[in-house]
């Protein structure tokens, strides 16, 4: 536990850093990565792979690159926001790398691992570039137009398993709607922050709501469109559930109107059951969420869904130990989508569950920071921003394990798919920036000698 | 603003727990359920991720297992395939287990609880035991005798030796090569498909699946019948029974095929097979008294397991008195399996005493310890002992100087009865040729064999056929090879 204090404040605010601490967590997180990536070698060939202390220099390298850019541009972030990522990432790719021993021609892990190169080199940009969230908030409406248009852009390219998520140049494939998400974000955050008190008090009351004006109820209309129209063309269900949970959310906590909630969840099970019995994709999907073993009766074997929970079964409490599964029989998804079946698979409802607390701690940091922020737009960006990544792992692992019907949406750092990775370490250091803005002294609590919402305090 | 992140911050809590709790659902509660799903490939990955457990004839696998570096890694091999099929059944990838593959599947898979070092290990470890062995009753030179024997015609033998019920043949052909179904993939699925059009049934298991119209050898349990209900009291005296036989109620005439049926004593009508005789003695024992003798040879069991089920072998337990004297010659609705004949016959050499037909001696552990040892099957009266020694001595006259000459063995005392069996609309249909018999080597206590033999289409000439010309070489040939079998373990 070494904090370093680089500029000396008084002595009587030395509020800690924790730099030392992300440190030791970080050498865990790669650890874990690499004995689990000898896990593997061990159960498939009987050896520890070759290239282990590479995969571990690779890791940790990373790590190292991140956790510098944080100790000088961040130093008063949140110091389990970095670890986590990196685990969550390393055993991603161990996973990837796993199911890579089932489909030899089929190599996904060094991609991956590229993709996560990428993604780090941006997060470390990102941390050294923006000194400051609240620059952001002005380009709100740049953000809104530029997420608008990735996500219109992949309509005219086409469809990869039913869905057109996709933009195609040369041999690299990416989705935008991924990026799109942190741009929806930042302008919600923007949006709301700034016409907050609007729609909190104007407008009539009906009852015993506080309905909103028409003036302020357009742009939540338009966003409601929005959604559907992605999910209509795009058959993408995952990301327009994503985007109005996100909104609804935000609104709420901007607004504080409860009022707010039940219209958008009307406006959502409206969208989502219109859609979902007209949209042959999504209703298919409904259709198999409500009988997953249909086609089994039928004669023609197990889907997706079916193999995604025999996989779950198969793993039971302890799971059969990494490399030991035989998740690869869910099929093409199995890499992406469905990557949890293999985690759950081999390392049971205990590891699953470490995965998926490995998550909840993200989401609580970033929760926790926006408890500490003190302008509404970093609030709500950080609240935004935290809300993403639970509302992406909870629409995926509900989806693959038979809660609500699946959706194609990668399981963050988890699953093979570059943008999402690279997306999900841009979301991580935005929240080390805001986490750091939250957490670092201020000048008026040296006057007034109050203590400020520091990481530690528990309020 | 706090307040509203401190319940969007619950909300994301909602979701949290809302994922743990379906995982423990699908993980922990569901688990076997999913587990147990016919189209979950898990299970069939671990059985076939290890070698086989084998089935041993003696003390020689007559099975095998061969890694294909497929996903379902090994396959079933078969040495003597066709020769061994009726015991052994099959173990494909493709179409599950039968017969002992079957019955033993989880000693030779392995998760057979037996086979663990702790009781419970394989449930809590969710692990499997290399895959033990399954030792049979089988002997291999009775087998071989019985499958040349019948050189493909259609029918069956079963042996047993009476005085433990061990299964020492069980043939039934023509049969088939269990290895072809093996693994996976079209020529798999091509020979199931063929074998199982084929009109000559040959993965029908002929010899305890199969019932047929015993004939002229159920007389001998309406022999046994009328001496334990004293309804004959001296075999030798004459039966007032005319020859030919009106059935009881009807106008309708039963014939013999033998000469000198008239008033014969019962000793000559097992001799020479009288019909008439013996309809007329299942009338007068009456029908519970002939569905209580059938019944303790077996007849009308549905649950007999050797350990694989044995189809049940029938005698009707509501009949009119013309019905009942038919089935007291193996007509009308009388029908046995040849396992069934050959407890009959095991019962007789036993002296009553009938042992349960078992065809697994033990199991053993991978490394050969045993972990399951069988022993003699377990025993019951099929009729008094007195009894038994008139029927052996009548079954002996069959042989010497009766319709079983053919299956005569020089110095070795040998009972036997024939039967030829009508069947078909009108008795149109080729008549099958029986032959139960059992063989006592001399000077010694024990019988050494009980066979029966039956032979569907014996040839293509009505009047060659008879149980005593094409189906007593074939009980004949099974005895000395049992004798021969006897000899060497004296030695």
């Amino acid at each position: 536990m070494t904090a370093t204090t680089a500029d000396a404040p008084p002595p009587e605010l030395r509020l800690p850093k924790r730099r030392g601490v992300e440190l030791a967590l970080l050498v865990g997180a790669v650890l874990i990565s690499v004995f689990g990536y000898a896990a593997v070698g061990l159960t498939h060939d009987g050896a520890v792979p070759p290239d282990v202390a590479g995969y571990g220099g690779g890791l940790g390298a990373l790590a190292l690159l991140a956790h510098a850019a944080v100790r000088f541009r961040a130093p008063y972030a949140d110091p389990l926001l970095l670890p986590i990522a990196v685990l969550l990432n390393g055993v991603g790719l161990v996973l990837i790398y796993r199911l890579d021993l089932e489909t030899p021609r089929d190599q996904a892990a060094p991609t991956q691992l590229v993709w996560s190169t990428l993604g780090v080199a941006l997060f470390t940009a990102v941390v050294v570039l923006l000194r400051d969230h609240r620059v952001l908030q002005r380009y709100a409406y740049l953000s809104v137009a530029a997420a608008l248009v990735l996500l219109t852009v992949p309509i005219f390219f086409p469809a990869v398993n039913g869905a057109k998520i996709w933009i195609r140049i040369g041999g690299l494939s990416f989705q935008p709607g991924e990026f799109a998400k942190i741009l929806l974000a930042v302008f919600f955050a923007a949006y709301l922050a700034a016409n907050r008190n609007a729609l909190a008090y104007t407008g009539r009351r009906a009852w015993k709501l506080q309905l909103p004006s028409g003036r302020v109820l357009g742009p939540i209309v338009a966003i409601w469109l929005l959604s559907v129209g992605v999910l209509v063309l795009e058959r993408d269900l995952g990301t327009s559930l994503l985007f109005f949970g996100l909104f609804v959310i935000l609104l709420y906590v901007a607004t504080g109107r409860t009022g707010w909630i039940a219209v958008g969840l009307l406006l959502a099970s409206v969208g989502a059951f219109a859609v979902g019995s007209f949209e042959p994709h999504v209703h298919g999907r409904v259709q198999d969420w409500l009988d997953p073993f249909a086609s089994i009766d039928a004669g023609r074997g197990p889907g997706q869904l079916a193999q995604s929970l025999f996989a779950f079964a198969a793993g039971g409490m302890l799971g059969t130990g990494l490399g030991a599964g035989h998740s690869i029989l869910i099929g093409f998804a199995a890499k992406s989508d469905f990557i949890l079946a293999t985690a759950g698979e081999e390392l049971g409802l205990s590891g699953l569950t470490a995965v998926l607390l490995l998550y909840a701690l993200l989401v609580a940091r970033g929760y926790r920071a926006g408890l500490a922020l003190r302008d509404p737009f970093g609030q709500l960006l950080a609240i935004g921003l935290a809300s993403i990544l639970a509302l992406q792992v909870f629409v995926i692992t509900g989806g693959v394990m038979g809660l609500i019907p699946l959706t194609g949406m990668a399981m963050p750092f988890l699953a093979q798919g570059g943008s999402s990775v690279v997306t999900n370490w841009i979301i991580v250091a935005l929240l080390i920036r805001l986490s750091d803005v939250a957490r670092r002294p201020h000048p008026e609590q040296v006057e007034t000698g109050v203590v400020a919402a520091a990481g530690e305090a528990d309020r | 603003m706090i307040r509203h992140i401190r319940r969007a911050a619950a909300f994301c809590l909602l979701l949290l727990v809302a994922l743990l709790v379906n995982a423990a659902r699908v993980q922990l509660f569901e688990a076997g359920e999913l587990d147990d799903n016919p189209a979950n490939r898990r299970d069939a990955i671990a059985r076939h991720d290890q070698p086989r457990g084998d089935i041993l004839v003696g003390d020689r696998p007559v099975t095998g297992s061969e890694d294909t570096g497929e996903q379902l890694g090994f396959e079933r091999t078969y040495l003597h395939g066709p020769l061994y099929a009726p015991v052994t059944g099959y173990a494909s990838q493709t179409y599950g287990t039968t017969l002992l593959e079957n019955a033993e599947d989880g000693v030779l898979s392995g998760t057979d609880s037996l086979l663990a070092p702790l009781p419970f290990w394989n449930e809590f470890t969710r692990s499997r035991q290399p895959g033990g062995d399954v030792v049979t009753t089988v002997e291999a030179s009775m087998q071989r005798a019985a499958y040349e024997g019948l050189r493909g015609r259609r029918g069956a033998v079963a042996a047993l030796d009476p005085s433990t019920g061990a299964i020492l043949a069980l043939v039934s052909t023509p049969s088939y090569d269990p290895e072809r179904l093996s693994g996976t993939g079209a020529a798999v699925t091509d020979a199931w498909t063929r074998l199982n059009a084929s009109t000559t049934m040959p993965m029908l298991n002929r010899a305890i699946r199969q019932t047929y119209p015993p004939g002229s050898t159920f007389k001998i349990v309406t022999a046994a019948a009328a001496l334990d209900s004293r309804t004959v009291t001296d075999a030798d005296a004459a039966t007032d029974t005319p020859s030919p036989y009106v059935l009881p109620g009807t106008r309708t005439t039963l014939p013999n095929e033998a000469k000198g049926c008239e008033e014969a004593s019962l000793a000559d009508a097992i001799r020479v097979s009288c019909n008439t005789v013996m309809a007329h003695l299942g009338v007068e024992v009456g029908l519970d008294g002939m569905v209580e003798a059938a019944e303790k040879f077996g007849f009308n069991d549905a649950g007999l397991r050797i350990p694989s089920g044995v189809a049940r072998s029938n005698f009707d337990t509501d009949m009119s008195d013309d019905q009942l004297a038919l089935s007291s010659i193996g007509q009308f609705n009388t029908t046995a399996t040849p396992l069934q004949m050959a407890m009959v016959a095991s019962a007789v050499a036993n002296g009553g005493d009938l042992r349960r037909p078992h065809l697994v001696d033990r199991v053993t552990t991978d490394d050969g310890d045993t972990v399951r040892q069988e022993g003699s099957g377990a025993s019951a009266w099929a009729m008094s002992p007195s009894t038994a020694v008139q029927l052996q001595r009548m079954m002996v006259e069959v042989v010497e100087n009766g319709t079983g000459s053919n299956a005569a063995i020089d110095g070795v005392e040998v009972g036997g009865k024939t039967g030829t069996a009508q069947h078909g609309v009108d008795n149109s249909g080729l008549p099958y040729a029986w032959f139960i018999s059992w063989a006592r080597a001399p000077g010694s206590g024990r019988p050494a064999v009980a066979v029966a033999v039956v032979v569907e289409d014996a040839s293509a000439d009505r009047a060659d056929i008879s149980g005593g010309g094409s189906a007593a070489p074939i009980a004949r040939a099974v005895m000395e090879a049992a004798l021969d079998e006897a000899e060497a373990a004296r030695r």
